[in-house]
């Protein structure tokens, strides 16, 4: 499969160590930034810089016991959780629908429901802001729920529609055959072969709600306030090291959801290869 | 007889059988489309209708209408050649003094002002100095006497101009474009023309970050694509692990390590390298790195599955007929990555074009782009037309691209490579 062992030439080694040493470098270009944060927020001293004087819990103990912060954690969760479950809805819907339907206006449907992603965040943010601002859905959760709903909602079609291009439509057929009702069918044979599908869809969801700020910038009042909104204004006046703690509780999410999203991929391959 | 009769009977069977699988199909058809529409609603009001609101906006200019109805009537049919007659001044002063007493004279003012600086003034003092309605025919004697600028030809052609209630003014005003008093469309006085640089700095920024994310990504998709499954899949975990995490919490990263006593000052200080910290955040280097890292994923996703779909045959076969590596990767390998690298370069051009958290944080300001002075006009200065009109220029530059992008990917899968 790779060819780096039967290199020949000097020149091609030379080229495939400059490929390492080049990546090596790239790698820890992108995980540094990441690890050089995070024992900061263990630091006893109230600067951002290395050595530290010493270890402690202080800052996250700060964080626990600030309302500020944990409203807002709180409010990621609530926003992030029903933004995901309602793009679930609504996406696994269209990424069924899409399955089936044959049209040339198909392509179209696709791009309009995928733009959200394309559109720059400024644009959708002020868009929002003004249409949502007389009716008053600026300053609420709902508001917000709708938003993130709108941006996560194009992640749930493509990884479930990913889903459902591998599935086997002649298993529905078999369902129905055997005298399963549309419902039935979906709920006993579908439902259970897509649901790694709709588990990545839910991940990308909740992640891309977890991380959005642009659109809480412009339309959470107070109270809406999430972490990466926090954060953005913390990192704006002073970085205190309460900033690191929440950077590194973020990393954790992060890492969970990666984590997860790679079992379920595994998962996948183990069952793709079992049938084989 | 009976042949005719026979392909009578069969035929209608199968007319009819033909029919409703037709309509079976139509019914099926119609059922998966249902089961788009709760969606497309939903986008209708969350996504497009909030867009064409905005878009709407650019070019929405009904402010002065509203408020010198008068004014803007008497206008309609003024040629702009010569001052205005006296039904126009007569109408202007009632218009005044209509709108001191409903207090909407600011709103006229401030929209006037945006065409003409220091039209607030004009208008203010007018409204203050007017006691009460001239006698007739002495309103331009009396307007002209409280303030010479309605002696002016420019005054009214500005009024003229915002009477709507469609306007190309701040479409114009977004790329540095005004009319003249002759209505001639002609480039902005260079006090009031930034927007043509900020549009050439937001290109020259993403431009440069495109570049860096390809020089960087290359190697690592290479890397990748190259390496047996079991380690390429551990690698991979560099590239995801920052593409799975908060851009909040990379940009604040950089910033810990970019300042005067952050890590890597300290650390080229404690080599010796320099004496005093450099400074490295705050301005073009800190955007350009932190929006290279946080976009270098986007670059090497979708090169690494172009590069996972090139056979090694290809270059075997071209070793073995004798081809220096070097021409074999410029001539056999690269060519097929070419769709990566158009797919991965649009992509982080497209995403760096509307960037705003990374450059409000990490730039000074003279690196903001695009996005900062949209937020701006519209929470800051409430200019909204403005706002929206740069808005749609970033919007359509971003959907041209997007196109070409659709075309270049079709077929393709892009699911890894897609999170705003």
């Amino acid at each position: 499969m790779s060819n780096h062992s039967s290199l020949r030439t000097p020149s091609q080694r030379i080229a495939w160590t400059a490929t390492i040493v080049i990546s090596t470098l790239v790698f820890i270009f992108l995980i540094a930034p990441i690890l050089a944060i995070m024992p900061l927020s263990f630091s006893s001293g109230s600067y951002l810089a290395y050595p530290l004087p010493g270890l402690s819990l202080r800052w996250y103990d700060d964080f626990i016991n600030s309302p500020r912060w944990m409203n807002s954690l709180k409010n990621s969760m609530i926003i992030g959780v029903a933004a995901t479950l309602l793009s679930m809805l609504l996406g696994t819907l269209a990424a069924l629908g899409l399955a089936q339907w044959k049209s040339r206006f198909k392509p179209l449907v696709l791009a309009f429901v995928l733009s959200p992603v394309v559109v720059p965040g400024v644009i959708t943010a002020v868009g929002l802001y003004f249409f949502f601002a007389p009716i008053g859905l600026t300053g609420s959760y709902l508001g917000l729920i709708l938003a993130h709903t709108a941006l996560a909602t194009p992640f749930v079609v493509i990884t479930v529609g990913a889903t459902l291009q591998s599935f086997d439509t002649n298993l529905a057929r078999a369902a129905a055959s055997l005298g399963a009702s549309p419902l039935q069918a979906f709920r006993r044979v579908i439902l259970p072969l897509i649901l790694p599908g709709l588990a990545s869809g839910a991940l990308f969801a909740f992640a891309t709600s977890f991380d959005e700020v642009v659109i809480v910038l412009f339309m959470a009042g107070p109270e809406q306030r999430t972490l990466p909104r926090e954060m953005f204004s913390g990192i704006r006046e002073n970085i205190s090291p309460t900033i690191t703690a929440a950077a590194v509780i973020l990393t954790t999410v992060s890492v969970i959801l990666l984590a997860t999203l790679e079992g379920l991929r595994r998962r996948n391959e183990r069952l793709k290869g079992s049938e084989g | 007889m009976t042949a005719a009769s026979l392909t009578g009977a069969d035929a209608k069977p199968e007319v009819s059988l033909r029919r409703r699988l037709k309509q079976a199909e139509r019914a099926r058809q119609l059922k998966a489309f249902a089961l788009v529409g709760p969606l497309l609603v939903f986008l209708l009001f969350t996504f497009a209708g909030p867009i064409a609101g905005m878009l709407w906006r650019a070019v929405d200019d009904r402010e002065v209408r509203q408020v010198l109805p008068r004014t803007v009537a008497a206008l309609a049919d003024w040629d702009g050649r010569d001052l205005p007659d006296e039904k126009a001044y007569a109408a202007l002063a009632s218009d005044i003094m209509a709108a001191r007493a409903a207090g909407t004279l600011a709103i006229a003012a401030k929209r006037l002002n945006y065409a003409t600086n220091g039209f607030r003034t004009i208008l203010t003092g007018t409204a203050r100095n007017l006691k009460a309605a001239p006698e007739p025919g002495t309103a331009r004697e009396t307007l002209g006497r409280i303030n010479p600028a309605w002696r002016e030809r420019t005054t009214w052609t500005t009024i003229k101009d915002a009477g709507g209630p469609v306007t190309g003014f701040y479409l114009l005003a977004a790329l540095d474009l005004t009319r003249n008093v002759d209505g001639a469309i002609v480039s902005a006085s260079p006090d009031q023309a930034i927007y043509r640089d900020v549009f050439a700095r937001t290109f020259l920024i993403s431009l440069s970050v495109t570049a860096l994310c390809l020089i960087l990504g290359f190697p690592v998709a290479y890397l990748l694509a190259t390496l047996p499954p079991g380690r390429s899949n551990l690698l991979m975990i560099f590239v995801l692990l920052p593409f799975w995490t908060s851009l909040l919490v990379r940009t604040c990263a950089w910033i810990v390590l970019l300042q005067s006593q952050g890590v890597v000052n300290d650390s080229l200080h404690w080599l010796g390298i320099i004496d005093a910290p450099l400074r490295l955040i705050y301005n073009r280097f800190g955007v350009c790195v932190a929006m290279t890292h946080v976009l270098l994923p986007f670059m090497i996703l979708p090169l690494y599955s172009s590069m996972k779909a090139i056979s090694p045959a290809y270059m075997r076969a071209a070793a073995s007929l004798g081809a220096p590596p070097v021409t074999a990767f410029l001539r056999i390998y690269l060519p097929q990555t070419l769709p990566g690298i158009g797919a991965g370069s649009l992509l982080v051009f497209i995403l760096a074009l509307g960037y705003y958290i990374t450059p409000a944080l990490v730039g000074g300001a003279a690196d903001q782009m695009i996005s900062y002075f949209i937020a701006l006009y519209t929470t800051e200065t409430a200019n909204w037309g403005l706002a929206s009109a740069l808005g749609a220029v970033l919007l359509l530059a971003t959907l041209l691209l997007a196109l070409v992008y659709g075309k270049l990917v079709q077929g393709q899968q892009v699911t890894g490579g897609m999170k705003n």
